[in-house]
């Protein structure tokens, strides 16, 4: 994995954020710097180094690296790698830290203070930070830090990573001179840090013993919540219940707000054309940006729906747990469960989930599921989905419970999890052969989302969608009103202006190749910005159809232009398209980079173009042969 | 025995780890993750099929493992507070 490091932060001493998986790490970090890293309840959140900048109390500038949590000294997975070669100076880019600051999860003080004697052992300058203090009072665990000092030679401080100022002992230690300097006793640069692990477990729990800490006190209602959750019948069926209900919620739920949304565009729309005089700046704003973006801005409630359920499942701790689930199905098309959480992160977006891939250990596995990431059906194939399923699918209540609507959802949702099984399972055939398949995951104590967490996610997750729609879906959508609008036809031309337009030549040009799949010249142009961002298709074809209707009624809402325009088949073929055609190129630029090589995101784009036109041409078929052509 | 065979809810310590020639890692990693000699083993619960994979309960922590790997794990019987 090679990256370009950039330095946000130039200059300073480099302290180095070390320990356990999902023992705080990256809400201390978040805390000390002021970032809003993603922050959740399993192992693996972060999978690379992040930088971010504090300033003592004295004003000292320092360099914070929030590193990759693990076990110990010896790396599994391309994430621990990462932390291993910070630590022994070897990480390309970046110098050895001047001071390491020991995580340690207070909660479970023995697995977190055997990698703290291993990290000790490098010679560098070290302190503990007691994490989640607040945690393991609860519980009646009470750390005496002094007494903890004491015995491990270390400064000791106490934090509480997710509550404000609960970082201020850090802080304060952090000025004293003393501690950035290397103790004379172990000054090697990197010596045998690495001993038994059974001596260390023995020095531990002497520790322990003499803080009066050797007492196992389990957390006893995480243990009742899992008699349920891991049951063997009950178990997966309530996996499924939670899934099927994001589904129908995203459906149910979102339709007041989404009217709210439709209704202001089409207000604004109207203020606008009837203020502006008749001529191209009109078309432009109300055709081109009000349509066109307005169209994308209406599916927001639907995002945050979704994002609040994947937001208040990775918080509690589920996650791992439905992993554990699923690990037998996914061992059947030769994956593991630790493929699910990157999988689950590819519904939010491919990106993400495809770097969350670096936890996996076996690069076999690990590339198997970066390949079947996109099949993932991402946010941004939601209002794609949404108008289509809007436009066609009639509003029925079935045996007085389900939408129908929310369950052609949660259908193209599976079509896209059976595809990427389905490809994992041929591929399993060819590359399977003998493999190693670690599972060893950690499932985490159960945590109550805090409302904070939720509200600063789904927060982020609105500012990043808002900021597509002012940024590039905008500029594209500006862009496709200008092809779509220029030159103008020649007089005495009949039919719609768009008809001789450049884009209106492209998209009849391109609907060759798709007219065999049903899709007319108005969906072949929507899906060449659609390659920046899936959502562009959605405003495209709003600019597209706004410019094409005839007469005065230009009108905003897409939907109903669509269901008179287009067969149902071709609806499907669409729906169908877009469950695995790779359409976004950032996707692909992440595949390169995670590989680093054009060989795998070329056969990712290839299989999935082949795939979607199969599907399509499928659909369409069968569909048309089932009536719906008309 | 090995905490593969262990049923559901009892509690061992830790014998010793021994890994198959096929995975000659795991014995590494599964004291990293804490089955050291002498530290108390159960079995919380079993996956649906096969019983497998299982989740386990060491020390403090709670760990999903293959069946494969929890027949590492070799198993001794709980003593009454003499070891710890």
């Amino acid at each position: 994995m090679t990256e370009a490091v950039v330095h946000l932060y130039r200059g300073g001493p480099l302290l180095a954020l070390v320990g356990n998986p999902n023992c705080g790490k990256t809400a201390l970090f978040n805390l000390l710097t002021g970032s809003r890293q993603k922050v959740a309840n399993y192992a693996g959140v972060t999978v690379e180094r992040k930088e971010g900048k504090l300033t003592t109390p004295a004003g000292k500038a320092l360099r914070v690296l929030d590193l990759p949590g693990t076990y110990s000294l010896h790396p599994r997975s391309p994430d621990e790698r990462v932390t291993h070669d910070v630590l022994y100076g070897r990480a390309i880019g970046e110098k050895r830290p001047d001071l390491v600051v020991c995580v340690v999860d207070a909660t479970n003080l023995r697995r977190s203070l055997r990698l703290l004697l291993a990290v000790k052992r490098l010679g560098l300058p070290c302190m503990v930070a007691l994490n989640m203090v607040d945690l393991a009072q609860a519980r009646g665990v009470t750390v005496d830090a002094e007494a903890l000092a004491r015995e491990l030679g270390v400064p000791v401080v106490r934090t509480v990573g997710i509550e404000g100022g609960g970082d201020a002992a850090l802080r304060a230690t952090l000025d004293e001179a003393a501690l950035w300097r290397r103790s004379s006793a172990s000054a090697g640069t990197g010596g045998p840090a690495i001993q038994a692990t059974g001596a260390d477990h023995d020095a531990v729990r002497s520790i322990l013993r003499r803080l009066g800490l050797d007492e196992l006190i389990p957390h006893t209602l995480s243990d009742r919540i899992d008699r349920m959750v891991l049951h063997p019948v009950l178990g997966p069926l309530l996996l499924a219940a939670v899934l099927f209900l994001i589904f129908q919620a995203v459906f149910a739920w979102a339709s007041a707000p989404m009217d709210a949304i439709k209704a202001a565009t089409g207000w604004l729309g109207a203020t606008v054309g009837a203020i502006l005089p008749d001529g191209w700046l009109r078309s432009l704003v109300v055709d081109g940006v009000i349509a066109g973006a307005g169209g994308v801005v209406v599916f927001l409630p639907q995002i945050v729906i979704l994002f609040f359920f994947i937001l208040v499942l990775e918080e509690s701790g589920y996650l791992p747990r439905a992993a554990f689930l699923l690990d037998r199905l996914m061992g059947g098309v030769g994956l593991s469960g630790r493929s699910f959480i990157p999988l689950l992160s590819s519904f939010a977006c491919a990106i993400p989930g495809i770097m969350a891939s670096r936890s996996i250990a076996n690069p076999r596995d690990r590339l198997v599921t970066i390949m079947i990431a996109p099949l993932m059906t991402c946010s941004a194939r939601l209002p794609v989905y949404a108008l289509l399923i809007g436009a066609f699918i009639p509003r029925l209540n079935l045996w007085g419970v389900l939408e129908l609507q929310g369950l052609v959802l949660f259908g193209l949702y599976a079509a896209g999890i059976a595809g990427g099984l389905a490809v994992a399972w041929i591929l399993k055939r060819f590359t399977a052969r003998g493999q190693v398949r670690t599972l060893m995951m950690e499932l985490p104590t159960y945590h109550m989302p805090t409302l904070r967490n939720i509200g600063i996610g789904l927060w982020q997750r609105v500012a990043i969608f808002m900021k597509r729609v002012g940024g590039v879906i905008l500029v594209l959508t500006i862009l496709l009103w200008f092809l779509a609008s220029f030159p103008v036809p020649p007089i005495g031309a009949t039919g719609p202006a768009i008809e001789h337009s450049l884009a209106g030549i492209l998209g009849r040009a391109l609907a060759v190749v798709f007219e065999p799949i049903g899709f007319n010249w108005q969906i072949s142009i929507a899906l060449v910005p659609g390659m920046a961002a899936r959502e562009v298709a959605v405003s495209a074809l709003g600019t597209v159809y706004a410019l094409s209707a005839t007469g005065n009624d230009t009108a905003l809402a897409l939907a109903p232009l669509i269901a008179q325009d287009w067969s149902l088949a071709t609806a499907l073929s669409l729906l169908a398209w877009y469950v695995f055609a790779p359409q976004c190129l950032s996707t692909l630029a992440t595949v390169k980079r995670e590989t680093g090589g054009w060989t795998m995101p070329l056969i990712v784009a290839g299989y999935l173009f082949s795939l979607a036109y199969l599907a399509s041409f499928v659909t369409y078929r069968v569909a048309s042969a089932l009536g719906a052509a008309g | 025995m090995s905490l593969a065979d262990a049923a559901v809810g009892d509690v061992f310590v830790v014998s010793h780890v021994v890994a198959p020639s096929g995975a000659p890692q795991w014995a590494q990693q599964l004291e990293d993750i804490g089955f050291i000699a002498g530290e108390r083993v159960a079995v919380m619960a079993r996956g649906v099929p096969g019983g497998d994979p299982l989740v386990v309960r060491v020390g403090l922590s709670t760990f999903a493992l293959r069946l494969a790997e929890a027949a590492c794990v070799r198993l001794a019987p709980l003593k009454t507070e003499t070891a710890q």
